[in-house]
């Protein structure tokens, strides 16, 4: 298993994710979306290096459509984002 | 792309739909084969004078035609569904694209890397230069490395609208508030053009879609320049 630095080195698009196996990936895209928050609110409460978070970032980047990422990060900026982080 | 008088399918640039155009040209021929044999029992039946009022049943050829159309029948069932297994098989794509469907134009985006993101709008007729096809030309075109597996997640941000180039073998349907994903991969370089596949208002027919498949390199470049432009 590659050090997640290695795997974000040679990242070249998100992978095949054996929880989303079907069409439909939009859960996909939020749940990477949900975890790269999570894991940056998780690490940096615990003051450690939110490096790792980077990958669910990555994946969500390549996965979710521009605009739907600018309305959510907007809707955590005005604290009207409807999952929970 | 489609020719006038065209019959068939489009010659295929991707593995998969040489898959199916094949397995189309044998399930048409069985069909073929059916429809002449039956035409000819049919003609031969109206046009004779020999009657027989006396039979009563026949086992063997009740067998035979009760047999004979279930092997015709796995037959046709069983490349069909190599078929339909191969195109679920999991892929590894090196590049991920994201076609947004709008009324009346797609967009693009790229964002594995940076944030590319371009719209594609069909040039109109009086705008075309000699050569170029009438409502199939793009401003922008889908550039995509060729031979390598791409991952497509079609959505839409309006209406409902379809993504689909024929000879590829991909149509899938872009639904607002969802991502459905298809994936392919050019067998070789070229221009592979589409229409929008799902009835989305009053310009529905005018928004194609271009896809071209470019060495590595070019494609390389182009995105360089592409990003440079936004």
């Amino acid at each position: 298993m590659a050090r997640p630095e290695e795997k974000i080195k040679t990242y070249r698009t998100a992978p095949f994710d054996a929880r989303f196996p079907n069409t439909n990936q939009t859960r996909n895209c939020y749940q990477n979306y949900l975890d790269f928050h999570r894991c940056n609110k998780a690490l940096s409460s615990k003051g450690q290096d939110v490096a790792p978070c980077q990958w669910y970032q990555r994946v969500y980047k390549s996965l979710c459509p521009m605009g739907w990422v600018a309305k959510w990060d907007e809707q955590i900026e005005n604290g009207n984002f409807p999952g929970k982080i | 792309m489609a020719h006038p008088s065209q019959l068939g399918f489009q010659d295929a640039a991707s593995p998969v739909m040489e898959e199916l155009l094949h397995f189309h040209d044998h399930a048409l021929m069985i069909v073929f084969l059916i429809s002449t044999l039956v035409l000819y029992i049919i003609v031969a039946m109206v046009t004779t004078k020999l009657t027989n009022k006396f039979i009563l049943d026949s086992q063997e050829i009740e067998i035979i035609w009760t047999l004979l159309p279930a092997i015709i029948l796995i037959l046709i069932a069983l490349p069909s569904l190599r078929i339909l297994y191969l195109m679920d098989e999991i892929n590894d794509p090196h590049l991920t694209i994201k076609a947004m469907g709008h009324q009346w134009y797609w967009s693009y985006e790229y964002t594995d890397y940076e944030d590319l993101g371009f719209d594609s709008y069909m040039i109109p007729t009086q705008d075309l230069t000699p050569g170029q096809f009438r409502l199939l030309e793009t401003d922008h075109r889908m550039v995509i490395p060729v031979e390598s597996p791409i991952r497509v997640l079609v959505s839409a941000e309006d209406v409902l609208h379809s993504w689909a180039v024929p000879s590829l073998g991909v149509k899938m349907d872009a639904v607002p508030g969802r991502l459905n994903q298809t994936a392919f991969i050019t067998s070789r370089p070229g221009v592979f053009y589409g229409q929008c596949s799902e009835i989305c208002g009053a310009n529905h027919s005018f928004m194609p879609i271009v896809v071209e498949a470019v060495p590595l390199e070019h494609f390389e470049n182009w995105s360089f320049i592409m990003l440079q432009d936004a």
